[in-house]
């Protein structure tokens, strides 16, 4: 353990030697051998051993190799790659991941173990110098030794791909320019920006010519990177070929808001070098001008056909090497896939269909006669924070085709559909700043949308209806990466017996590329899973089988009380030595104890059972500081005790929110500061409102009849009697209840686990209402019960959720899984079925009994107080990460962009110390003056 | 306890953080190293690793007041913000919850720990004690 740790951010390139000289010897050999010259490569019943040769060793090389091995069960063909990169493929696509930390060899694409077949062949750092089309020969050149070797092929594959673009702009050939296409390329970057960045103790300033998807992934590298980050687009918009003008609107604010620049309709004129000869400055054609210290140009790509055409075989108009439908050039026994063939007139950057054409030309090689199906032009953007998708027709080429466009600058979502002109085919569609509906939108291109097509376009969740859910057809394709439909995914389940989502990935590669369509996946899975019978798992993690219901009766009845004991008597029998229980199922515990009365919920082992939420008793917010919720039951609040919440909030510079259920929330506090804010609550004569546990919430009401001119009862008595009865009691989920004094319903009862509704003979209570993602409303318990009848029947419904419902499932879903539904609960919690009403309303009864105040109780106890400590080498240090910013009166965290600008600002400041640059002031976590 | 550069051991300097009783079994807390935030944590069986504060998937510095556990061997913490769960020998993401890294990358900086005599001391490179120094 003493040794000293590597560097975590040198990447390592793993080098292979040794190999070469042997490699080209044997295919000297190879080439030697006289070519079956007479059989057409392809045809069936060829010679056994044919040799089939792919120039270029990127990602639709590697699938070309991987399907051939897959598929070519007699080994009719061994293969030779020849790469010019010095490693083998790797996901070209997940290049930036590469910025936020991964590590060269993360980017590697499949099995290792398909270079170590001995059919394939892969020469690395190997680039082919020529074609001989009539001898069938490719020369290649060793790029270190300058070794020449030649090739003898009976089939022979381009797979060449494209190089970077460089504009014709004066200084691009300056130290700090590049491109960005290979990790080489990326590494260079990476370095350039670090070295820089040290050198001059400042952030980089980047800039990024071209606005398409490159471009972008580009700048978000380089933001990543700690760089300052400006994209200079030439035309009107970002994306032009992915996104319309809406789209690109929203896409611009999107960007900014990630702290990249955009100078949109900016023609970059010349790169000027400084002093040092490296770029330093930008030129623009409109006059303008930019500083900065690294520059990536991302303008577009050119397909490398070079070697067919000095092979002379035919190119398009803007450049690649002609294809049929077959992905075979003019020459039979010469083909051409991904970026370098152009088919039907156009060369396409895009993986999938660079994949479909590798496995075209694995069929024709075996005998088929596969076509290429047609582009999917599909694309996500894979940034950060930005969400956008493109597919089919984007643009509404179409004649007749209906546009429907939803767009919402505030939240920053613009997103359209295209249909047919009768308003009912797919055509394409744009989904900017929110693309949840990608995944089930796409495999329904070109197919009847069923229900409101609208539906898909708004944010999820809104309208009564929302989304539609569609059957997929069996041949809609689900994952296009790698070109697997709902029917593969379908069989994966029934023919394969693929039981999880992890094994179906295996078993069909779907979702293992870009991942986009995993939501989807898991849906049909899920679906098929439950349609053919298989239960599906209730087990609750690894560590435990049972059910958290299960669970729950059975640490009830043994009576265990530690998390160790429960493990070893109620956990699997398989476990390691080393199982400790996860994030999964130690809350679970947590809970049930907590349901159980077994005491408080910082006590002893139980304290490592909770998430931070309920180990320090407050809701970790986004920058890991936390808000404070007081109990205010039924929403009632004196003047004395809304003076003392509002003089804490200002003592400790807390951000104040009236929250949902009619309380205060007070935002910003530091985990060291929560006892001292505390001490202060409960000498106020305030409470825990447990806003951070899965336990009662809140119960709202309306101001009833006390003083409303309609209210029949009191409202705001009953919501006070029944929060006060029901607090601090764990469950599942987190509860909530509502009382409202009349009909007219003002405290939304109906949106609540438990609704009650006043009536002139008494109370009718509903039960399984929530909001939130699936809204549902309460449906009708019982009618008109007497205030005690109505809080036993509470008392028990409660109770009954809280024993035998699952993990995180709330009172609506779980109702539908009691056997007779809300008839079935009925029963049990009013006619008593089961015959344990009277074990629930001890239950509760012992509750109500043993319940104490969480935070009282910490704070008389100075060994709990200890876990409040920021550092446990330093227990009253801020976080230094917080950072806030005024707005409307009170702070708020500074985003990421202010953050950089902060760091930027000090950076340049003499002393370290400067206003920030634009506006916002920011404030080193809440330094108000605090008074104990 | 502030912090005290014990002693350099190899090319590796050492600092003291805490007393081991200190730590909480299962329960991690926040140290400050050289400036930087380390999550320490304590196994059952008296075992102390050390990750990152920094939790890649928020950018908040929380880490070390997740839920400590296991998944098969490997002892786990798991990010109380969204739920990734990390190897805490290796900082590698075992489940990264379908989400991207915003700050860094998803796999965790580990350093060194060491007990002696009571005390929990946290490894850094000597260069890196130095320039903080």
């Amino acid at each position: 353990m003493d040794e000293p740790t590597d560097a975590l951010d040198g990447v390592t390139q793993p080098k292979h030697h040794g190999t070469s000289g042997e490699t080209s010897a044997a295919y000297r050999r190879d080439g030697q051998q006289p070519d079956a010259a007479e059989q057409l490569p392809g045809s069936q019943g060829g010679p056994v051993d044919q040799h089939l040769v792919v120039v270029g060793g990127g990602m639709v090389a590697h699938r070309l190799v991987e399907a051939l091995r897959d598929r070519d069960a007699d080994g009719a063909w061994r293969v030779t790659v020849l790469a010019e990169e010095p490693r083998a493929p790797y996901d070209r696509v997940a290049l930036t991941s590469y910025f936020s930390g991964r590590n060269a060899e993360d980017l590697s694409l499949g099995q290792p173990e398909l270079w170590e077949d001995p059919r394939v062949r892969l020469v690395r750092d190997t680039t082919v110098t020529a074609i001989d089309r009539a001898a069938r020969t490719v020369t290649a050149r060793r790029n270190d030794t300058d070794h020449v070797t030649s090739y003898g092929y009976d089939a022979l594959v381009l797979a060449t791909g494209s190089s970077a673009a460089v504009p014709p702009v004066e200084g691009t050939d300056l130290p700090g320019v590049f491109v960005y296409r290979t990790v080489d390329d990326v590494a260079a970057l990476r370095g350039w920006v670090e070295e820089r960045a040290a050198r001059w103790k400042r952030p980089v300033r980047g800039a990024v010519v071209g606005g398409g998807l490159l471009g972008l992934e580009a700048a978000g590298a380089l933001q990543a990177l700690g760089a300052q980050s400006t994209v200079i687009q030439f035309g009107p918009r970002l994306m032009p070929l992915q996104v319309d003008e809406g789209g690109g609107e929203a896409l611009r604010r999107l960007i900014n808001a990630t702290g990249v620049a955009v100078r949109l309709n900016t023609s970059t004129t010349a790169l000027r070098p400084g002093r040092d000869g490296a770029v330093r400055r930008m030129d623009f054609a409109n006059g303008g001008r930019l500083d900065v210290d690294v520059v990536v140009l991302a303008t577009g790509v050119r397909p490398r056909d070079e070697l067919a055409r000095a092979a002379g075989l035919p190119v398009g108009q803007r450049g690649g090497v002609v294809v049929d439908e077959a992905c075979r050039t003019e020459d039979p026994a010469v083909w051409a896939v991904g970026e370098v063939a152009c088919i039907d007139g156009s060369c396409i950057g895009l993986v999938a269909p660079g994949y479909a054409m590798a496995e075209v030309v694995v069929d024709r090689l075996l005998g088929g006669a596969a076509v290429f199906p047609g582009a999917d032009t599909a694309t996500k953007l894979k940034l950060a924070g930005v969400d956008v998708a493109s597919f089919g027709d984007a643009f509404a080429a179409t004649p007749g085709a209906l546009e429907l466009v939803h767009a919402d600058p505030v939240a920053g979502i613009y997103t359209k559909i295209v249909l047919s002109d009768d308003a009912s085919t797919l055509l394409g569609g744009v989904l900017v700043g929110d693309a949840s509906a990608y995944a089930s939108l796409r495999p329904m291109l070109g197919r009847r949308l069923e229900g409101d097509p609208g539906a898909y376009i708004l944010p999820e969740g809104a309208g009564s209806a929302g989304r539609p859910q569609t059957a997929l057809p069996d041949d809609a394709a689900v994952c296009s990466c790698n070109n697997v439909t709902a029917g593969t995914v379908r069989a994966a389940v029934t023919e394969h017996g693929c039981t999880d989502l992890g094994a179906v990935k295996a078993c069909t590669r779907a979702g293992t590329s870009c991942g986009s369509c995993l939501p989807l996946v898991k849906k049909l899975v899920t679906t098929e899973l439950e349609k053919s019978g298989v239960t599906v798992s209730t087990a609750l993690c690894e560590h435990f089988d049972l059910s958290r219901a299960q669970l729950f009766d059975a640490v009830r009845v043994s009576g265990l009380r530690t998390f160790s004991e429960i493990l070893a008597r109620h956990g699997r029998q398989d476990l390691p030595a080393a199982a400790r229980g996860c994030d999964i199922c130690k809350p679970v515990v947590g809970s049930i104890l907590g349901s159980l009365g077994a005491g408080h919920v910082l006590d002893g082992e139980n304290a490592t059972l909770q998430d931070t939420n309920d180990h320090v008793m407050a809701n970790l917010q986004k920058d890991g500081s936390y808000s404070v919720v007081p109990r205010m039951p039924g929403g009632e609040v004196t003047p004395e005790g809304l003076i003392v919440v509002g003089e804490v909030a200002r003592d400790f510079g807390l951000y104040t929110k009236i929250t949902g259920g009619q309380r205060i929330d007070m935002f910003g506090a530091r985990l060291e500061q929560l006892p001292a804010i505390w001490r202060r609550l409960v000498d106020a004569g305030f409470e825990s409102g447990h806003a951070y546990g899965k336990s009662l919430r809140t119960v709202k009401s309306c101001v009833g009849s006390t003083w409303c001119r309609f209210g029949v009862q009191d409202s705001v008595a009953l919501a006070v009697e029944l929060e006060l009865r029901y607090r601090g009691l764990r469950s599942p989920h987190k509860i909530k209840l509502g009382v409202s004094g009349c009909a007219r319903e003002c405290a939304e009862a109906r949106a609540k686990d438990v609704g009650v509704i006043a009536t002139d003979k008494g109370w009718n209570v509903y039960v399984g209402g929530n909001g939130g993602f699936t809204p549902r409303h309460a449906q009708l318990l019982a009618e008109d019960l007497d205030t005690e009848t109505l809080v036993r029947t509470i008392d028990r419904f409660l109770m009954y959720y809280v024993r035998t419902a699952d993990r995180l499932q709330r009172t609506a879903p779980w109702i539908e899984d009691v056997e007779g539904g809300l008839d079935g609960v009925r029963a049990v919690v009013m006619d008593d079925s089961l015959g344990i009403a009277a074990d629930l309303d001890a239950a509760m009864a012992a509750h109500v009994e043993n319940y104490t105040d969480e935070w009282r109780a910490t704070l008389d106890d100075p060994e709990k107080l200890a876990r409040f400590a920021s550092f446990v080498n330093a227990p009253t240090t801020p976080d230094p990460s917080l950072a806030y910013v005024p707005e409307r009166g009170q702070v708020r965290p500074a985003t990421a962009a202010e953050r950089a600008q902060h760091s930027a600002a000090r950076a340049d400041g003499p002393g370290g110390v400067s206003e920030p640059r634009a506006g916002a002031v920011l404030v080193a976590g809440t330094t108000l003056e605090v008074r104990r | 306890m502030s912090a005290v550069v014990l002693g350099t051991s190899g090319r590796t300097a050492w600092t003291a953080v805490c007393h081991v009783a200190d730590l909480v079994p299962e329960r991690g807390a926040a140290a400050l190293v050289g400036g930087e935030q380390v999550a320490v944590v304590r196994l059952v069986d008296g075992t102390v690793l050390a990750v990152q504060n920094l939790d890649p998937f928020s950018g908040a510095h929380v880490l070390s007041r997740g839920i400590v556990g296991s998944r098969g061997d490997a002892p786990t913490l798991a990010s109380p913000m969204y739920k990734q769960v990390f190897d805490l020998r290796t900082g590698e993401c075992l489940d990264p919850v379908g989400r991207e890294p915003v700050a860094g990358g998803a796999t965790l900086r580990t350093w060194p720990v060491r007990v002696e005599g009571g005390l929990v001391l946290v490894g850094t490179p000597l260069a890196a004690a130095r320039a903080d120094a």
